[in-house]
């Protein structure tokens, strides 16, 4: 075979393999993880207001993913099914009410200081209807937090002893023992992509609880897409 | 075997050496002092700390040195590319081998090496001078002046994000670096679970927060300013998002946030600072977190 031959196909090897780990990074770090879910705006008094209802679970279970075992976040549609998607389009400069149902146990904060609701309206949060402006860091099973807009809280989990665990999502509000956590933020004024995550190192198998559903969009970390 | 004789200069190549030898030294005369005076100043990282503004210097005193450098190969290889041009059809014939010359050798030689020793020695009594800004690890050898009453903050690497805990503030934490003007501050750099690097950018602070390890590095704050804060070091998914923003404030500036931030974190205070045996984090009271807390 030619010299110059040979330069050319080592080359579009090189370039081949280039653009299949491009593919590959993009794919774990890019939107293509999770498909965008506009989240319904309603106008009330003028002013722009989103509903998020979410829930965590332990395992995402068979129906909704390949990785059973992964734990994860949902959120409820307007057709009020769960969905495995975790970017979401916001409105800017809108007023979001944010209801998370836990159905995962606590695995424990790494760093306690993230049990201090901040960044939210009145920088609490309510947990099963009651106010709560710090969370038992040992208690905690996840955290939803943005940490671009200083928004962090952390969320309590289902007590061992629950008499109905929830086995694998998507799991049932009405039947299944949660915890129900809500609080209100803004979205910023200022149009960008936010990125949201868990800092529960819950990603059980995993070394320090952190690959896996904790590195891969549409599990347990996303992005908010902040809108004009 | 006898080994071929020296090939000798002929008259044409002193003519040659002497007119690169003299358009490189007209060059180096010209550009080295406008390196100097105009480039060196608006190298990374700027004046805003003393070790930044060290490393400016540093920085000037290499580019100044590499100026002339740069300047022999740019002179050699433009005198090369235009005086030894080959001519339209002109055949091209190879030049006669090159022999060693001693003289050329033993100059070489001790220009290089004056070079080479004079920068570590400079750069040795730089980083000795206060720590230039680098992380020194748990037991530092190298201290600004006044690091006895320097102001202590901790750097909590995690992925994906910094905070920042302040010992002498009741161990208050904070997602927010702030620090105060005109002072020496000690900061602990350490992570809860991958390799973290902690770089304040404008700052000229550098230093590696590995999970167990206290990693010390000393920075002199000058006036109010506002400094960038990177992860340096490739750390998962998130690592390119792992940056916010810091700033050094007036000691009343200063003082006023912190009050407000001990407000803030009075509430989650109780679970923080509870002795380890209760279920306390082991680093609320000490700079060495134990990394696997909680692994899954």
């Amino acid at each position: 075979m030619r010299l110059g031959v040979k330069l050319v196909l080592v080359c579009l090897a090189v370039a081949a393999a280039g653009v299949l780990i491009g593919f590959y990074a993009s794919n774990l770090t890019t939107l293509a993880g999770s498909p965008a879910y506009s989240v319904p705006v309603q106008e009330v008094s003028g002013k722009k207001v989103v509903n998020l209802t979410l829930q965590t679970v332990a395992a995402i279970g068979p129906e909704l993913s390949q990785n059973p075992d992964w734990v994860s976040y949902l959120i409820r549609n307007t057709q009020g099914q769960w969905k495995r998607e975790t970017v979401w389009n916001l409105p800017a400069n809108a007023t979001v009410h944010v209801t998370i149902y836990n159905f995962d146990g606590a695995s424990g904060l790494r760093n306690p200081y993230l049990g201090r609701p901040q960044g939210m309206v009145g920088n609490r949060i309510l947990v099963d209807g009651k106010p709560v402006n710090a969370v038992d860091p040992n208690d905690a099973s996840h955290t939803f937090a943005v940490p671009q807009l200083g928004l962090i809280l952390a969320i309590p989990g289902v007590p061992d002893d629950a008499k109905h665990p929830c086995d694998f999502a998507p799991c049932s509000v009405s039947k299944d023992d949660h915890r129900k956590i809500q609080f209100t933020f803004k979205t910023p004024s200022k149009p960008g992509t936010f990125r949201w995550q868990c800092f529960v190192p819950c990603a059980a198998g995993w070394i320090d609880g952190f690959g896996g559903p904790m590195a891969t969009i549409g599990y347990m970390d996303g992005y908010l897409n902040v809108k004009a | 075997m006898a080994s071929e004789p020296a090939a000798a200069f002929t008259p044409d190549d002193r003519k040659h050496g002497r007119r690169v030898i003299v358009a490189w030294l007209v060059l180096s005369a010209i550009a080295t002092p406008l390196v100097a005076l105009f480039v060196g100043d608006h190298i990374p990282p700027g004046n805003s700390s003393v070790q930044g503004q060290g490393q400016v210097f540093d920085n000037a005193v290499m580019t100044a040195l590499l100026t002339p450098v740069v300047c022999l190969m740019v002179v050699y290889f433009g005198y090369a590319l235009v005086r030894f041009k080959a001519r339209r059809n002109e055949a091209i014939v190879d030049g006669p081998p090159l022999r060693h010359d001693s003289r050329v050798q033993i100059a070489w030689m001790i220009v290089t090496t004056t070079t080479v020793l004079f920068l570590a020695g400079f750069g040795t009594y730089e980083l000795l001078k206060d720590g230039a800004g680098g992380g020194q690890g748990p037991n530092p050898i190298a201290f600004p002046a006044n690091h006895k009453s320097a102001f202590q903050v901790q750097v909590i690497g995690q992925q994906w994000q910094f905070t920042y805990r302040y010992p002498s503030l009741g161990g208050m934490e904070s997602n927010q670096l702030m620090l105060p003007a005109h002072s020496v501050i000690e900061i602990h750099v350490t992570s809860l679970d991958v390799v973290h690097s902690f770089w304040a950018v404008e700052l000229g602070l550098k230093a590696d927060a590995n999970p167990g390890v206290d990693n010390v590095v000393y920075v002199e704050t000058k006036n109010p300013t506002t400094f960038h804060v990177r992860c340096a070091e490739l750390c998962g998914l998130w690592h390119g998002y792992m940056f916010n923003n810091g700033r050094v404030v007036a000691q009343g500036q200063f003082a006023s946030w912190a009050a407000h931030e001990k407000k803030v974190y009075a509430s989650i205070a109780p679970f923080v600072n509870k002795p380890e045996d209760q279920g306390g984090a082991p680093y609320a009271h000490t700079y060495l977190p134990a990394p696997d807390r909680r692994a899954g």
